[in-house]
């Protein structure tokens, strides 16, 4: 028998598992992959093209910011698809459980992925808008009133673009790792985003005036008006109300991470 | 180290696991075997806390695996070659989960040379074969040089020259003073690897044992003695630990005795033998006893023998 050694290795580095370090995982996973690239791009393409379309066939009585922002909508499906792939995709693939192994707690792994694809969806969306307003001005309509990024409530409207964005995007991870399929987390997201407030209008008498600002794309959407409209939110007051949407969301996927399974 | 205690886990009606307890010691490699459904899978992913277990605790180097400040350094796991994202490049997986510890980008270069993957490093992981994606679990497990290693069924489409790898892996590893721990639902190929096997079958312990004591019980099917003068030579081999079992007019069942004592005593009293058989079990149908009511799902046909 020889002299074997008791402990595994003379001098074991130390490591230690931490917040920021969950975070640069999950950035690296964000990055290393064609398809989230792909879908930012994507997102990008459609909110800076859809605005300059919007400048070119602009016609009086119109505003500026509005027209800038027309391709906001289809924009959120597209961020809000990338982020239910990124929290579905841990899933679908069988990833979780290496994650899960590196980082038992399970949360933090949620949260990173939140701030990745927020962040990301922020940065990529306000510089989105922002180039959408500026590119599309010389395009405008005559009839159109001219407006500077230092006229009241415009940089607060694109840049509110970017971070009502920035906020689906962390809707969709949010979804994605508490229903753990990808096909589920994006139709819950469309329907929410998209259909929702069809299916209000619907509703007898006064309540669709009633609840539809509170709808999650409406209340959402106010911080990119330039004018407050009739019965809809207050810009902030409709941005902390999607945000609620959210912190529910992502408060329903933690208790589930922490409760079941992997 | 890895303590199971007493660790039960239901899902709704269905018991995977009943009261399993067993100990993988460091310097050890423990062999973790049972036929398919036999709920290995499930007490592994237990131990790393993927699954919570109904009642009982599991304990890696004296904590929960949760506790640890470092888990990747307590323990590293391969549990199928597919928890990975088929898009990402090798190297960029194991890089995304070096980061959560601030493992250094040298030590991901380490493991992939450890593993024999880098002309494949930056090919996307969807492309690989089972083989090559096996080795990338493993270097995932060593990524962050853990006190415990534990590898459910690592061989699994393995080539040859990747089996004789793993194997010499697994004892270096154990002659570090590393606690290794490896699945399996094959015997034979085990028992060459491990130091000391611990069976189970339907969720609950069939053996805890080491695999000399394993090999000595399979080896204890006695020794056939075929002789003119079997009747004499029973009555001189007769004796406190030694018994004799006629076996027809000219043959004896002798256990208690090996096939040379036997001869030299025959030898001694001038009796001739025709013949002398020491009657082996093989170690895969001594696991095949120990686990043939437990078997998930058994073929009506009867095997020829």
């Amino acid at each position: 028998m020889t002299t074997t050694t008791i402990a595994p290795a003379p001098v074991r580095p130390v490591y230690r598992l931490r917040f920021g370090g969950v975070l640069a995982g999950e950035w690296t996973k964000f990055a290393s992959l064609r398809s989230t690239w792909v879908t930012t791009g994507v997102s990008a393409v459609l909110l800076v093209a859809l605005g300059l379309l919007a400048a070119a066939v602009s016609a009086e009585g119109m505003d500026a910011v509005s027209v800038a922002l027309a391709g906001s909508t289809l924009a959120s499906l597209a961020v809000g698809v990338l982020g239910a792939l990124l929290g579905a995709s841990e899933y679908t693939t069988g990833m979780v459980r290496a994650t899960f192994v590196a980082v038992p707690g399970r949360t933090p792994v949620l949260w990173a992925k939140a701030l990745v694809a927020g962040g990301m969806s922020f940065a990529v969306m306000t510089a989105g808008a922002l180039l959408a307003f500026v590119l599309g001005k010389p395009m405008l309509d005559d009839g159109v009133p001219a407006l500077g990024l230092g006229d009241e409530g415009v940089l607060r409207a694109l840049v509110g673009a970017g971070a009502y964005l920035g906020l689906v995007a962390v809707l969709g991870v949010a979804l994605g790792m508490l229903l753990r399929s990808s096909a589920a987390s994006i139709a819950v997201l469309a329907g929410a985003l998209l259909i929702l407030p069809g299916v209000f209008m619907l509703l007898p008498g006064s309540l669709p005036d009633t609840l539809s600002p509170y709808l999650p794309s409406n209340a959402g959407s106010a911080i990119m008006s330039l004018h407050t409209a009739d019965g809809s939110l207050g810009p902030w007051a409709g941005l902390a109300v999607f945000a609620g949407y959210v912190v529910v969301a992502l408060g329903a996927a933690a208790y589930r991470l922490k409760k079941a399974d992997a | 180290m890895i303590e199971v205690r007493h660790v039960t886990k239901r899902y709704g009606q269905k018991t995977v696991v009943d009261d399993l307890s067993f100990t993988a010691r460091p310097g050890q490699v423990t062999g973790f075997l049972g036929p398919n459904g036999a709920g290995k899978s499930t007490t592994m992913r237990m131990i790393v806390g993927l699954d919570t277990p109904t009642s009982g605790e599991v304990l890696v180097n004296g904590r929960r695996y949760t506790d640890h400040a470092a888990p990747l350094q307590e323990i590293g796991v391969l549990l199928d070659a597919k928890a990975v994202h088929p898009g990402r490049s090798a190297v960029n997986h194991l890089l995304a989960l070096a980061r959560t510890h601030g493992i250094p980008r040298q030590r991901v270069d380490e493991v992939i040379e450890l593993a024999g993957l880098r002309p494949v490093a930056g090919k996307r992981v969807g492309n690989f074969s089972l083989g090559m994606g096996q080795r990338l679990g493993i270097a995932a497990a060593l990524l962050g040089d853990p006190a415990v290693v534990m590898l459910d069924e690592p061989v699994n489409g393995l080539d040859p020259e990747g089996v004789l790898w793993v194997r010499n892996l697994l004892a270096r590893l154990a002659a570090e003073g590393r606690t290794v721990v490896l699945s399996s639902h094959l015997m034979s190929e085990t028992s060459l690897i491990a130091d000391h096997l611990v069976v189970i079958g339907r969720g609950r312990l069939l053996a805890d044992t080491s695999v000399e004591s394993l090999v000595a019980k399979a080896a204890g099917g006695g020794v056939r003695v075929g002789s003119p003068a079997a009747e004499l030579l029973g009555s001189l081999l007769a004796g406190p630990d030694v018994t004799v079992t006629a076996a027809g007019a000219e043959q004896l069942v002798v256990s208690g005795l090996t096939s040379r004592q036997i001869g030299l005593i025959a030898a001694e009293h001038g009796i001739p033998l025709f013949e002398l058989t020491a009657q082996t079990v093989s170690l895969e149908e001594a696991f095949m006893d120990l686990t043939r009511e437990s078997v998930e799902y058994t073929s009506h046909l009867e095997l020829a023998r």
